[in-house]
């Protein structure tokens, strides 16, 4: 187990190493200098200098990678060049906003895809199984970007149905009722996307699982369908569920930038966003580092979770 | 989905492997196959008549020619009406169709070629090589891609040749991934064996045996593929962060009608039925060809 542990934690080093260095190298990819924005007119090349030299860019890329490294382990990922603000407080601030926005979203697509799960494994083949299972490949091909337009045109449009807000958001620890107005849209053009992958993985394990031999016994003992498949078919048939559901969240974190800045909420995502169009480079990168360092340690500690309750994975 | 996830899907053996247990390997009706391709036919129609003919579509992508916004199926021959500068709906969609097929045309190919290459060797050397490879597909594979796109797209100007090598470049570890698993399978049957002892190199076992052997697993992975590329670069242009106007791209259409949405429907929601119906007939084609190439035996 303890070999395992550190097999993986090994394993991000290099993936890490990518993400970081890559990140660092983007200034040297910028036409001009990227503090040039900053000058007002009439500022002198002298200014520019100065400028380069205090936000490090005069240096060569070792040196830069060095020290960001550097000061990242401490917690300070630099300035921004447009606020001039430390980039960790701005991504402090955010990445709740993106969490709470990814949870709900995750909790959105499970509520709905376990039932519909259980159900279509239960009616295999029949007529339920072919419609959701019609409805649930539609729906794989809808993206975020084309999901958002059809929620908001349906419930948030004085001409359909003005159930919510189109944009805006409220801090969930400010108004909580308000919070849930706010994100539930968002929420689920986020979990739209994922409930047909969902509902077919948890079928696909729970066909397996009825073919069992407990169910057999379980059935022949008289209990009613739906207890069979509730206390003794789900549990043994979600496992992979669970491990998709924790990548999921990883990816969901990483994948608001569309929804966010469509609806926007100031989460990572809408963060992001803005730095890219204001050539911002040390937001992008901060943001970039945070959002694929959270992806890869929780894909990790699904790893690690899985090989926990799963001996045969540890094997592998 | 907003995410790139070109990872082959794992989850899908045991669907496959559960559903033909049942005894019931439930059967779309193959009129949604046909209609799947008579759409392709039609995008790819569009995009290869704004690449070469351009003159046969009614009005230019670029030049407004009447009212805006008109709705669709109101007048002929722009039966899918005008955008908010009153440029043609139809001619612009057609061009929108030659960016996205570019795109994930090129990015496929590339990701097949490279990927694929690097899949074989490393499932022939296996030991060092295989690890080499590996270390560089996990790493690409182990974070958000968009991501990586966005953060590019901070710096460079973005252009249809940079979004297509940034995609194709994502493609490449999904196309590695797959290509060894399978690989591997087929190593270990007789045929390879028989083929070693006759003293055949690496070169002609890689290109001779297992090439051929691969190519069915890889040809429908491709296809959804496809998919997720033109959601990917739809989603760069709804941004704004794929190929700069006036030329046009899905993605980037949905984008500029989006504050139309109450008013006129439409502006949005036509380009988003072409967008939907591409990714979905390039779904139902891949799942086509996966039934009918059954990937099990590659234990992916």
């Amino acid at each position: 187990m303890l070999r395992l542990l550190g097999r993986k934690l090994l394993a991000l080093i290099p993936v890490l190493f990518l993400v970081t260095f890559a990140t660092t190298a983007l200034p040297d990819l910028v036409d001009g200098s990227p503090v040039a924005q900053m000058l007002g007119p009439g500022s002198t090349p002298q200014d520019l200098k100065d400028l380069e030299h205090e936000f490090g860019y005069d240096k060569s890329l070792p040196v830069r990678y060095v020290t960001w490294v550097g000061n990242a382990l401490t917690g300070d990922l630099g300035e921004s060049l447009k606020t001039r603000t430390s980039v960790m407080d701005g991504i402090a601030e955010r990445f709740p906003v993106t969490l709470e926005l990814a949870v709900f979203a995750l909790l959105m697509a499970l509520i709905v895809a376990v039932p519909l799960g259980v159900w279509t494994a239960a009616k295999a083949g029949g007529r339920v199984d072919r419609v959701i299972g019609g409805v649930s490949s539609g729906l794989l091909s809808i993206p975020t970007f084309v999901s958002v337009f059809i929620l908001v045109y349906f419930f948030a449009n004085p001409k359909m149905m003005l159930a919510f807000k189109p944009t805006g958001w409220e801090y969930i620890s400010v108004d909580f009722a308000k919070n849930i107005e706010f994100a539930f849209l968002p929420a689920l053009a986020l979990a739209l996307a994922e409930i047909p992958q969902f509902q077919r993985l948890l079928r696909s394990d729970m066909l397996a699982t009825l073919q069992e031999d407990f169910i057999l016994t379980a059935r022949s003992k008289g209990l009613s369908t739906p207890y069979v498949l509730f206390r003794h078919a789900l549990r043994p048939s979600s496992f992979s569920l669970l491990t998709v559901s924790g990548l999921t969240l990883g990816r969901l974190i990483g994948g608001t930038v569309i929804v966010e800045s469509y609806f926007a909420i100031p989460g990572l995502g809408q963060g992001m966003y803005q730095a890219i169009n204001g050539k911002d480079i040390p937001v992008v990168q901060g943001t970039v580092v945070v959002i694929a360092l959270i992806y890869v340690l929780l894909n990790t500690l699904v790893d690690i979770g899985y090989s926990l309750i799963d001996p045969r994975v540890r094997a592998r | 989905m907003s995410t790139l996830e070109t990872a082959p899907a794992v989850g899908e053996t045991p669907a496959t492997a559960a559903a033909a247990k049942s005894g019931k390997a439930r059967k779309r009706p193959s009129f949604l196959l046909w209609f799947a391709i008579a759409w392709m036919a039609l995008v790819l129609l569009g995009a290869l008549l704004s690449l070469v003919a351009s003159d046969v579509f009614p009005h230019g992508y670029d030049k407004a020619f009447g009212e805006a916004k008109q709705a669709p199926f109101s007048s002929w021959p722009e039966f899918l009406g005008t955008d908010g500068l009153g440029r043609s709906h139809l001619t612009r969609l057609a061009f929108g169709a030659r960016v996205s097929m570019i795109v994930a045309l090129v990015s496929v190919v590339v990701g097949v070629l490279v990927g694929g290459l690097l899949g074989l060797v490393a499932a022939y050397f296996r030991g060092v090589t295989e690890m080499v490879i590996d270390l560089f597909s996990d790493a690409l594979l182990a974070f958000p891609p968009l991501i990586l796109l966005l953060a590019l797209s901070s710096v460079y100007e973005p252009s249809q040749t940079s979004i297509t090598a940034g995609l194709a470049v994502l493609t490449i570890p999904g196309f590695t991934r797959l290509t060894k698993a399978s690989a591997i399978a087929q190593s270990n049957r007789e045929y390879v064996t028989v083929a070693k002892a006759m003293g055949a190199g690496p070169g002609r076992i890689i290109f001779k045996e297992l090439l051929p052997n691969t190519f069915p697993a890889v040809m429908s992975y491709s296809v959804i593929v496809m998919a997720v590329l033109i959601v990917a670069e739809g989603s760069l242009s709804f941004l704004g962060l794929s190929i700069p106007p006036p030329m046009p791209s899905w993605g980037g259409m949905i984008n500029s009608a989006k504050d139309d949405l109450s008013l006129y429907p439409s502006q949005v929601f036509v380009p988003c039925a072409v967008l939907f119906l591409t990714v979905f007939s390039l779904n139902v084609i891949g799942d086509r060809l996966r039934a009918k190439f059954d990937v099990r035996d590659t234990k992916l």
